[in-house]
């Protein structure tokens, strides 16, 4: 059944996905150092790993925020007039613009298309936590939670 | 829609309804003890009377893509399709989250079938609950030795595992899937040869859809007569419809395939919200072209929607209102495409940037005469001259919207903005 076109060793390339997303979670996003470990240890070219994480949309090359907000601006959730408020609404609050990160390293604000939310809509991720049915207060409270949260844990490094 | 039970739903609401010990209280994995009990052929055949079709999109026949897997004993995979993308659609995402298990049982039966002893399920990156409820849910089967070694005494072995795909719509396409499965971009591969033949590994590989597999322990627990006695002729069965848009309740309704769309709409979801005129429905999914108000009353089965001149898909119902301008629809849709185009083949990768960029000219008041014409020559350019559907399905909402609402896209044109309604 063999054609040799996908000859390379197949079940440890398989682990790729999967090692890209363990050696995101150490920095928060995959630096250079982290691709190159991930060829080593899984015998795939470097620029193998590099093409197939640049794929995929949930590996980072850059840094990001402690915390990455995604709206959906998908059509649903544009219908119920949520996404396109919800995102003024972010920018205003966190005072930066969809695409960028905090100046304090807390929050990166981005717009993703379709959660597969559309019935709960609007809706947003943070980090892996999906949150349906916003509303700017429900979103007020989050920031305010993700805030403390952030500075407890900062004060816990510090003592 | 009164006397129909739900199946697939049945225990949706159900409180811990994950949790493996709910299932076998509410009567699961009875199937796959019948099942290992059967010969192989026996269940294929079982499958293709029942009719059940693919709920990924397609709609193409289960048991006939059973049939298509080689009947020796060579190396075979089954792949759980779990990544659920298109916009407008979240069933699959309800089934994963409230009721695993008949998705595992499913799984089971149909590698049984197909003589596999290796299955993957490969979830969406963003499904983080998905995830985790997949992975409790498997090692739970494994514990009650419903995976693994000799399944129930039947000596038939079956492993397991979750692959998490990482955020590419295209993943959703089965020879992508397979792809992405191997640590690889996610593109789409020629076809044929099907993954039936040539699929994960260079190995005989069947692909189905969450929703298509958890019909299977019912469809054995209750004969394919009965199977049959749900839906229509050729679109048999119970369907997840997913509404959301302008209506009072948005949500998952299942129904037999064959329901009109004014029932889901004003019956399930109660109708549009605030009692504004509907303006057009997007049927099944964002893929499928639009419908207007007067083809309210289409059965949505394969077939009727397929007359129609749009697609049952996924069965993702999107409700829009009189007031929406239809231009701005069409252009965050195609956004979506051009996002989405894995880049592979040029007229998709590039036909929906340029359709992108003019509509995105048109809404902001600097669209030219002949921009209209422009649009269907690129539509024109990428239909037909793609490696998967993906592109074709790309120039739907742009097609769709100009067949049905011309004249919004003339008014921009002309300067005169978008089109508003008042009531």
């Amino acid at each position: 059944m063999s054609t040799g076109a996908y000859v390379l060793d197949p079940a440890k390339r398989a682990r790729l996905l999967t090692a890209l997303y363990i050696a995101q979670e150490q920095d928060g996003y995959l630096t250079p150092g982290a691709l190159k470990r991930v060829a080593g240890r899984l015998d795939v070219p470097e620029a193998a790993v590099f093409s197939t994480a640049s794929f995929y949309t949930l590996f980072r090359t850059k840094p990001v925020g402690r915390y990455v907000i995604q709206v959906c601006t998908g059509l649903s959730c544009y219908l119920v007039d949520g996404a396109e408020r919800l995102v003024d609404y972010l920018e205003h609050k966190l005072g930066i613009r969809a695409g960028e990160t905090t100046p304090d390293g807390l929050f990166t604000l981005e717009t993703v298309q379709c959660l597969a939310s559309c019935g709960t809509a609007p809706a947003m991720r943070v980090n892996d936590e999906l949150y349906e049915h916003l509303t700017t207060e429900k979103v007020d409270l989050l920031i305010d939670q993700l805030t403390e949260r952030a500075e407890r844990w900062m004060a816990l490094n510090r003592s | 829609m009164d006397g129909f039970e739900p199946i697939l739903t049945r225990n949706v609401g159900i409180p811990n309804s994950e949790r493996i010990t709910v299932y076998l209280e509410r009567g699961g994995y009875t199937a796959l003890r019948q099942a290992v009990q059967m010969p192989p052929d026996e269940l294929i055949a079982l499958v293709k009377a029942s009719g059940l079709r693919g709920r990924g999109g397609a709609g193409f026949p289960a048991g006939v893509k059973w049939g298509f897997m080689p009947q020796e004993p060579v190396t075979k995979y089954v792949c759980v399709n779990t990544d659920e993308g298109e916009p407008g659609t979240f069933k699959d995402r309800l089934l994963v989250e409230h009721d695993p298990h008949s998705i595992i049982e499913g799984v089971i039966i149909a590698a049984y079938a197909v003589g596999a002893n290796r299955a993957f399920v490969y979830i969406r990156g963003e499904f983080f609950l998905g995830v985790k409820r997949w992975i409790k849910a498997i090692d739970d089967a494994y514990a009650y030795g419903f995976l693994g070694q000799n399944i129930l005494g039947s000596g038939f072995d079956l492993d397991l595992s979750v692959h998490r795909g990482a955020g590419a719509y295209i993943c959703g396409e089965e020879t992508a899937l397979i792809n992405s499965l191997e640590g690889r971009r996610g593109e789409p591969r020629m076809k044929p040869p099907y993954p039936a033949q040539i699929g994960l590994w260079n190995e005989p590989t069947l692909v189905h859809n969450v929703e298509t597999l958890a019909n299977v322990p019912h469809i054995v627990n209750r004969g394919a007569e009965w199977f049959r006695s749900i839906g229509t002729e050729k679109s048999t069965g119970p369907k997840l419809f997913c509404i959301s848009g302008h209506v009072r309740r948005p949500g998952n309704y299942e129904l037999p395939l064959g329901t009109p769309l004014r029932t889901i709409i004003e019956e399930c979801a109660g109708g549009m919200r605030g009692n504004r005129p509907l303006k057009a429905v997007i049927p099944g999914g964002a893929s499928t072209p639009m419908l207007t108000p007067q083809m309210l009353d289409t059965p949505m089965d394969f077939e009727s929607l397929a007359e129609a001149g749009s697609m049952l898909g996924t069965g993702a119902i999107i409700v829009i209102e009189e007031g929406t301008c239809m231009v701005e629809v069409a252009r965050r849709l195609t956004d979506f495409f051009a996002h989405e185009s894995c880049g592979q083949c040029t007229p998709c990768r590039v036909g929906t940037q340029r359709l992108k960029e003019v509509l995105t000219r048109i809404v902001r008041g600097q669209g030219k005469p002949g921009d209209l014409d422009l649009l269907e020559e690129i539509c024109a350019g990428i239909v037909g001259n793609t490696l998967c559907p993906m592109g074709e399905m790309a120039v739907n909402p742009v097609l769709s919207s100009l067949e049905h609402f011309r004249g919004e896209y003339e008014q921009y044109i002309r300067g005169g903005g978008k089109t508003e309604t008042r009531f």
